[in-house]
C-alpha cells in the first residue's frame, strides 16, 4: 500500500476549537497518525459549533468539528485523573509531536508539561499554541477571533478610514494562526528526527499576527523605519488604470484589476473596439477624468452578464477579472473542479459531505481521505486494548470510573 | 548549542511579493541556507519597494524607507523586504541568457529545495522544468506556488492577490454588514497561507525523502490553500444549501453578543469586546458600573442579547467612549472578559507583552542600518529561530556564492559579470 509521506509520524493531539485542529489537519492529511485526546463526555469544544445539517446541534454532525478532524482518530481520557495522567505518559513514549492549546501552565500544574514529558521520550517535540504565548503580562487574557485580530496591527488598519475597522470573514484568523504553527512544528520534529533530541514550541497566536508576511512585517518594519503608522485606506487601485474596483453585475459582484497599457484589453473585453481610439479615453488622465462615462458604457454592460460570462469575456481579453464568488461559487467554480480538490468523504452519522481535499499536491506520499472525523472516543478500544494492552473489562472500568 | 533543524539543508528562491518570499524565509529561520536568486534586470512589482534607482524623498505609509530616505540604492532599504527576507543571501543572474540557465542548474545540483511563486511555467519556458532539474539533481525538492495552481483553466490567469482572495469567497464573506463587498479594503491573508502551508509542504517532502531517498515536484495553488479557511461558510452550504454573507464585526457563528469594535476616547481609537457566556456579560456590566439599562430584559440572556445587539452595541459604545483602548482591555480581561485594544502601527512596536516575550529583535543591515523587527514566529527551547542575519543586498553575496558554492574561477567568474549575471545593482535598460 503506498504510504504517505508522514506515514510514520504519531501526533498526540491536545488542541480543540479551531487554531489547533487546523495545524493537526494539516499533518493528519499528509498521513501522520492523529490521535485527538478528548475529555470524556463532551469532548473538543467544536463539537457544539455549526453549522449542522438542518440546524439540528449533534455531537457528531457538526460541519465545522467534521470539516476540521477528518483524517484522526479519538480517544477520550481525563487528563485530572491519576490513571488519566499514567495513560498519557504511556501513550508519550511513542508520540512524535504533541500539540497542545490548553492556558498556560495547565499541564505542567498536573505534570504534564514539558519537563515531564520530555523526561519519558527525550525525542518529543511538544508545542503549545496559546492567543498570547506561555508568558508575559498577557499570558492570562482571553482572546475570541475579533479580539485576536486587534491584538495584531492589522485589524486597524483594515476597513475605511470613516469608520470603525472590520474584521476578517469568519474565523480566519485564528485557523490562519494554526496554519502558520504547522512548519515550525515539522520543522522541530524533522531536526529531532535527525538529531535525536526534541524540544518545546512556545507558539503564540499574537507573535504570528504581528510576524506574518500580510501586511503586518512589513507595517511594522515600516514603522522602525519612519515611524509611519499605517491607517485605514480606502480600497481600489485607480492609480494603475480603470476599471480598478468591485462593481455589480448581473448575479453579484465582480473585481476587475486593470494594469498600466491595458486599456484596450478592456475595449476586446466589452466587445467595443471604438474605445480604444475614443477622444474621451485616449490615456490614463482623460480615462480617470472622464471616468463617469466610462462608468455610462461599463455598468450597463455589467448588468448584461452573469460573473461567469465576465471572467470568461476578461480572459479572452487577458483583462484580469474574477468573480466575487460566495461559498455557492466556489463549489461550482470550474479551476478548483479541474484540479479534482473536492473530496467526497463518509462520514458514520452525518453522511457524505463534499469537503476540501490536498492544500497541495505531491508526486509520492500526498494527501489522502484515510478515515472520516472520528466519533468521540471512537478509537477507545484500538488505542487502550490493542496498543497499550488494556482488557476490556479494564476499559469499562475506565470509563465507569470517568477516567475515560 | 544545538543545530537548528535545517542546518545543512539548501534553498533555491526565485519570488516576489509575500508568498513565496516567506516561504523561503520560514524555512531559512528553521535553519536552512537560502539563496535569494534575483535577476539584475528585472524590478518585481511590491518586492522591494518601489524604485529600482534613486528617486526623491517619499511618504510611505509603510514599506517605507528609513527616515523616508530611499538612498543610493533604494531597493536596499524597504522596509517590507528587509522584515520579510531575513536569513537568506542574495545573488544574481539573468535567466534570459543560456549561461544563467547553466548556472542555476550547477546551483541546483548543490541544492535541496527549490520554491517560486511564478507565474505556472515560468521555469518551464527558460528550459529548468522539472523534467530537466530532476535530471540534474533527483534529491531536489521542487515547490512551485502560483495563484491557481499548474493546471486547469485558471493556470495563465492573473494571480493577483485580490483576484485569489474574490475567488477563494473571503471577499464576500468579510466587510460591513451594512455595505455591498465594493467598499472592502485590500487584505491578503493568502500570502501568509500560501506561504507558512507551502514551507509545510516542503518540510513533508523532506520528511519522505528522508525514507525514499528521492526528490519531487509540488503543485501548490494559493487559492486551493486557503479555502479551507472558510470551513465554517462552506459547510453551511453542503448541509443546508445556505449562502452566508459576512457578518461584519459580528459573530461569524451568529451567536455570541455583544460582540464587536467600540470607539474609544481620543482620535481612531478602538477596542474589541466579545462576550462568551452570561458570567461574561455579568462581568462586563460590573465593570461597566452596572448602568440602568443592563437591567432591561432585552439583555437578559443570550438569546435576547443577541436578538437586540444593534441597540447592545450603541449602549456600550456610550460606555467605552469614555474610557481608553487599553484601559478598557486590561479592565475586562481581569474580569475574565475576551476584550482588546484594537493595536496600531505604534502600539505594536512598543507593546510591553511582546517586549517581556522578546518577540523583536535588532539586526543590523549593512545599506539600511540598525532597526528592531519582529523576530520569532514561534518561540524554540533548544534552537531559537529568530534574526541570524539581516535580510540581503542585491547580488550580495554573488562572490560567495559563484566562487565558494559553485566553484567558478576568478576569470569565469569576470566574464559571468560582463554577460550580465552578476550586478549589485539593477541594469535594466541597459547590457
Amino acid at each position: 500500500m503506498a504510504e504517505q509521506a508522514l506515514s510514520d509520524v504519531r501526533v498526540l493531539d491536545l488542541t480543540s476549537h479551531i487554531a489547533g485542529p487546523y495545524c493537526t489537519k494539516l499533518l493528519a492529511d499528509y498521513g501522520a497518525d492523529v490521535i485527538k485526546v478528548e475529555r470524556p463526555g463532551t469532548g473538543d469544544v467544536a463539537r457544539c459549533l455549526g453549522p449542522f445539517p438542518n440546524d439540528e446541534p449533534h455531537p457528531e454532525k457538526s460541519g465545522l468539528f467534521i470539516h476540521l478532524n477528518t483524517n484522526k482518530r479519538s480517544i477520550t481520557l481525563n487528563i485530572e485523573t491519576a490513571t488519566g495522567k499514567k495513560i498519557l505518559k504511556e501513550l508519550v513514549k511513542n508520540t512524535d509531536i504533541l500539540v497542545e492549546t490548553f492556558a498556560p501552565g495547565y499541564l505542567p500544574g498536573l505534570g504534564l508539561g514539558y519537563n515531564d514529558l520530555s523526561q519519558i521520550n527525550p525525542k518529543l517535540v511538544m508545542a503549545s499554541i496559546t492567543p498570547f504565548g506561555q508568558t508575559g503580562p498577557y499570558k492570562n487574557y482571553k482572546a475570541t477571533d475579533l479580539v485576536m485580530y486587534g491584538m495584531g496591527p492589522l485589524l486597524y488598519s483594515t476597513g475605511l478610514p470613516e469608520r470603525e475597522p472590520v474584521k476578517m470573514g469568519g474565523t480566519v484568523t485564528t485557523s490562519v494562526g494554526g496554519n502558520v504553527a504547522a512548519p515550525f512544528i515539522l520543522g522541530a520534529y524533522l531536526g529531532a528526527r535527525l538529531q535525536g533530541k526534541g524540544q518545546y514550541l512556545d507558539i503564540s497566536l499574537q507573535e504570528i499576527q504581528c510576524a506574518q508576511t500580510e501586511r503586518a512585517s512589513s507595517q511594522i518594519a515600516g514603522f522602525a523605519y519612519s515611524g509611519a503608522i499605517t491607517p485605514r485606506q480606502p480600497g481600489g487601485l485607480k492609480v494603475l488604470g480603470i476599471p480598478n474596483d468591485i462593481y455589480p453585475c448581473k448575479d453579484g459582484y465582480v473585481l476587475f484589476m486593470t494594469m498600466p497599457l491595458w486599456w484596450p484589453r478592456v475595449a476586446q473585453m466589452l466587445d467595443r473596439p471604438d474605445l480604444i481610439t475614443d477622444p474621451r479615453f485616449a490615456d490614463f488622465a482623460t480615462r480617470l477624468a472622464n471616468e463617469d462615462q466610462f462608468n455610462a458604457i461599463l455598468y450597463p454592460w455589467l448588468m448584461e452578464h452573469t460573473k461567469a460570462e465576465i471572467v470568461e469575456k476578461a480572459s479572452k481579453a487577458k483583462e484580469a477579472a474574477m468573480g466575487v464568488n460566495t461559498p455557492e461559487d466556489v463549489f461550482k467554480n470550474i479551476q478548483f473542479a479541474a484540479r479534482d480538490y473536492w473530496a467526497d468523504v463518509e462520514h458514520p452519522v452525518a453522511g457524505i459531505i463534499k469537503q476540501t481535499g490536498a492544500v497541495f499536491k505531491m508526486q509520492r506520499g500526498g494527501f489522502k481521505v484515510r478515515r472520516p472525523a472520528p466519533l468521540l472516543g471512537q478509537h477507545n478500544i484500538e488505542v487502550y486494548c490493542e496498543e497499550l494492552g488494556y482488557s476490556r473489562e479494564e476499559l469499562v472500568s475506565l470509563r465507569e470510573l470517568g477516567v475515560i | 548549542m544545538a543545530k537548528l533543524p535545517l542546518e545543512g539543508i539548501r534553498c533555491i528562491d526565485n519570488s516576489t511579493i509575500w508568498a513565496g518570499p516567506w516561504c523561503a524565509t520560514i524555512l531559512g529561520d528553521l535553519g536552512a541556507e537560502v539563496i535569494r536568486v534575483e535577476s539584475p534586470n528585472y524590478f518585481p512589482p511590491a518586492t522591494r519597494g518601489v524604485a529600482p534607482r534613486p528617486i526623491p524623498r517619499v511618504d510611505q505609509k509603510y514599506d517605507g524607507y528609513p527616515y523616508n530616505i530611499p538612498g543610493e540604492r533604494p531597493f536596499n532599504r524597504a522596509a517590507g523586504f528587509n522584515a520579510v527576507n531575513r536569513n537568506k543571501l542574495g545573488m544574481t543572474i539573468d535567466f534570459r541568457k543560456p549561461s544563467g540557465r547553466e548556472v542555476f542548474k550547477r546551483l541546483v545540483a548543490i541544492s535541496d529545495v527549490f520554491t517560486d511563486n511564478n507565474a505556472a511555467g515560468t521555469f518551464d519556458d527558460f528550459g529548468l522544468g522539472w523534467d530537466e532539474l530532476s535530471k540534474v539533481n533527483p534529491r531536489l525538492i521542487r515547490l512551485s506556488l502560483p495563484g491557481f495552481g499548474n493546471t486547469g483553466p485558471y493556470r495563465d490567469y492573473m494571480g493577483f492577490g485580490y483576484i485569489l482572495e474574490c475567488m477563494v469567497g473571503h471577499t464576500w464573506l468579510r466587510g460591513y454588514e451594512d455595505s455591498a463587498p465594493a467598499t472592502n479594503t485590500l487584505t491578503f491573508p493568502a500570502d501568509t497561507v500560501g506561504a507558512a502551508t507551502a514551507a509545510y509542504a516542503v518540510l513533508v517532502a523532506l520528511v519522505e525523502r528522508e525514507r525514499t531517498g528521492k526528490g519531487q515536484f509540488i503543485d501548490m495553488s494559493q487559492a486551493e490553500a486557503f479555502v479551507p479557511h472558510l470551513g465554517q461558510a462552506l459547510m453551511q452550504y453542503v448541509l443546508n444549501g445556505r449562502v452566508e454573507g459576512t457578518s461584519g464585526n459580528h459573530d461569524p457563528h451568529r451567536s455570541m453578543a455583544p460582540h464587536g469594535v467600540y470607539r474609544c476616547m481620543g482620535l481612531d481609537r478602538w477596542v474589541t469586546i466579545t462576550v462568551e457566556n452570561d458570567d461574561q456579560w455579568k462581568a462586563l456590566c460590573q465593570v461597566m458600573g452596572n448602568p440602568e439599562w443592563t437591567r432591561d430584559p432585552k439583555f437578559g440572556d443570550v438569546v435576547s442579547r443577541w436578538k437586540n445587539q444593534n441597540e447592545l452595541d450603541k449602549l456600550i459604545e456610550q460606555w467605552t467612549m469614555r474610557n481608553s483602548d487599553f484601559a478598557i482591555m486590561h479592565m475586562l480581561q481581569r474580569a475574565g472578559v475576551p476584550a482588546g485594544a484594537v493595536m496600531d502601527t505604534r502600539d505594536i512596536y512598543f507593546d510591553p507583552h511582546l517586549e517581556e516575550r522578546g518577540f523583536f529583535e535588532w539586526a543590523d543591515h549593512p545599506e539600511a542600518g540598525r532597526f528592531r523587527y519582529p523576530g520569532a514566529v514561534a518561540k524554540f527551547s533548544e534552537t531559537p529561530v529568530g534574526i541570524r542575519y539581516a535580510a540581503p543586498c542585491l547580488g550580495q553575496h554573488n562572490e560567495y556564492v559563484y566562487k565558494k558554492l559553485l566553484g567558478y574561477s576568478d576569470a569565469e567568474y569576470e566574464q559571468l559579470k560582463k554577460e550580465g549575471h552578476i550586478s549589485t545593482v539593477y541594469t535594466i535598460g541597459q547590457v
